[in-house]
């Protein structure tokens, strides 16, 4: 029997009612713009820019606010968004070469040329709650040295011209996109690294963790991360050149990791590759991590069976959105399929009840 | 080099200028350069997304990173030349002055243009660019080593 429900209409705009006055919280306290939130919670900003695939820092700070700070909830806002933009072009491949390094480390090479320039980081803080930012009060400014925008070279260059890293040979093939057709299995490495840089952070990080607590072990070094400014290019057909339409900021961490070699590969550094949108380290070292861990069957590595290894695993898992989707909706109306669950239960201990005793039944299976 | 080639070269230097400039500052500049001139929509101004794609490793393979909001427009001048914008973000006017200053830029007040409005924007963003690039060079670090045994 099918039992149309109806209703709820007035209890739903209600709650919604509800949910914009809790967002605005307490009148007593002043209200946050969306320029506030883009210029004070920059990294949650960045975090939902990447994992919500559209880099927009106003769009994300607005997603935020409206999503009352719940970051996975302004991700959705941000992708239901980006699908009701025509897609006007594809960019050039950003040349992260040429950026212009707000931070730049390496943890192999300390002398590298272009220096270690560390940046806003918080490492080194000691992690203590700073109760002056609680109080109100002017930021002094920061220091300021001589400036050099000459780009700083790529570590992995100086590994490469004498071959004991292995090389990324160029390519201008059109890569695939996952927003364009369904993912399928075997993906490849460029779906995966989309996949990646779009995936959750806390998955992506858990997954990097993983490997490095020895389910498909790979001992990367951060070869070298860097964060900063590249300007973005894109050809205009009309024009029959490329133009420069912007620039991101974006995260690139390049991992420098052992390998034994293979039958067909000499012994040397193999890498692992992470670019993310906006400044977002944790998770671009994760996405360096992950990356290298799914190129064990390419590189002949042993597969241990480790879930960081299983493409498939990954990234059927790695999306957010597609994920809290599916969780969330058990919470939804599901009357009408619990109600069948619930006529077979019944049915099946009538059954049960009639072939005898039902714990009688279940020690003669035991014996 | 011919006259095409500089012009392209020069014509991709203010497309990108203008692009990476600050909305308000252009308006502001374009205001105080003069009334807007007379120009009709050949594609008027729509918002979309440009898929933005990175190479592996940093020089390897090309894959999608994830899309950024442009909008773009095109316009024909009263004068005949037709100017193209495509620029980063949303703001719809920003694309239609980018597009005025490329059609302007074609024609004979291209000297007066540069001089009030793409130098200036020049001047500030490699000042933006610099003051950036001081606060990072302040965190560099100077590694000394401890000499042993004194």
């Amino acid at each position: 029997m099918y039992v149309a429900v109806k209703g709820g209409e007035r209890a739903i705009d209600a709650a919604h009612e509800w949910l914009a006055h809790e967002r605005r919280g307490d009148r007593a306290v002043p209200e946050l713009s969306v320029a506030q939130i883009r210029e004070q919670m920059s990294l949650a900003v960045n975090r939902v820019m990447a994992e919500g695939s559209l880099y927009d820092p106003d769009l994300a700070a607005l997603a935020i606010k409206q999503a009352r700070g719940d970051l996975i909830e302004a991700v959705f806002l941000l992708r239901a968004y980006r699908t009701t933009l025509p897609r006007i072009g594809t960019s050039r491949p950003v040349d992260t070469g040429t950026m212009r390094c707000d931070r730049r480390v390496s943890a192999t090479f300390k002398d590298a040329p272009g220096g270690q320039v560390l940046g806003p980081t918080f490492d080194y803080t000691h992690r203590l709650l700073d109760f002056k930012l609680a109080a109100e009060g002017e930021v002094p400014q920061p220091p300021s040295g001589t400036p050099d925008t000459t780009p700083k070279p790529h570590i992995t260059g100086f590994l490469g011209r004498d071959d004991l890293i292995q090389d990324e040979p160029a390519s201008d093939e059109v890569p695939p996109d996952l927003t364009r057709e369904p993912l399928e299995f075997p993906a490849g490495r460029a779906l995966r690294l989309q996949a990646l840089t779009r995936g959750d952070e806390g998955f992506v990080l858990g997954m990097a963790y993983s490997t490095q607590r020895g389910y498909g072990r790979n001992h990367a070094f951060v070869g070298e991360l860097r964060i900063g400014t590249v300007e973005v290019e894109m050809e205009i057909p009309e024009l029959g050149f490329d133009i420069c339409i912007g620039e991101v900021v974006l995260t690139e961490c390049e991992t420098v990791n052992q390998f034994k070699g293979s039958k067909v590969e000499p012994p040397q550094f193999t890498r692992g590759y992470g670019l993310v949108f906006g400044q977002t380290e944790r998770k671009a070292i994760s996405m360096a991590l992950v990356d290298r861990a799914l190129r064990a069957e390419e590189l002949g590595e042993e597969n241990t069976g480790a879930p960081a290894q299983d493409e498939e695993f990954v990234l059927a898992h790695s999306d957010n959105i597609q994920a809290t989707g599916f969780l969330e909706h058990i919470k939804l109306p599901h009357y009408v399929d619990f109600q069948s669950e619930m006529e077979l239960v019944r049915r099946m201990r009538r059954e049960a009840a009639a072939q005898g005793d039902v714990v009688a039944g279940q020690k003669e299976a035991a014996e | 080099m011919n006259q095409t080639d500089i012009d392209t070269s020069a014509r991709k230097g203010w497309m990108g200028l203008l692009a990476r400039s600050p909305a308000p500052r252009l308006q502001a500049l374009m205001e105080a350069a003069g009334p807007r001139p007379e120009a009709s929509w050949l594609r008027p101004p729509e918002v979309g997304g440009v898929m933005v794609r990175g190479r592996m490793g940093g020089t390897g393979a090309a894959f999608n990173m994830g899309e950024m909001t442009v909008t773009r427009c095109a316009l024909r001048l009263a004068s005949g030349e037709v100017g193209h914008a495509c620029v980063q973000g949303r703001d719809k006017a920003h694309a239609e002055r980018a597009a005025l200053v490329d059609a302007l830029m074609q024609g004979a007040s291209a000297p007066q243009l540069r001089e009030t409005v793409l130098e200036p924007l020049e001047r500030e963003e490699t000042a933006r660019r610099e003051a950036r690039a001081a606060k990072a060079a302040a965190t560099k670090v100077d590694f000394f080593t401890m000499v042993r045994g004194d």
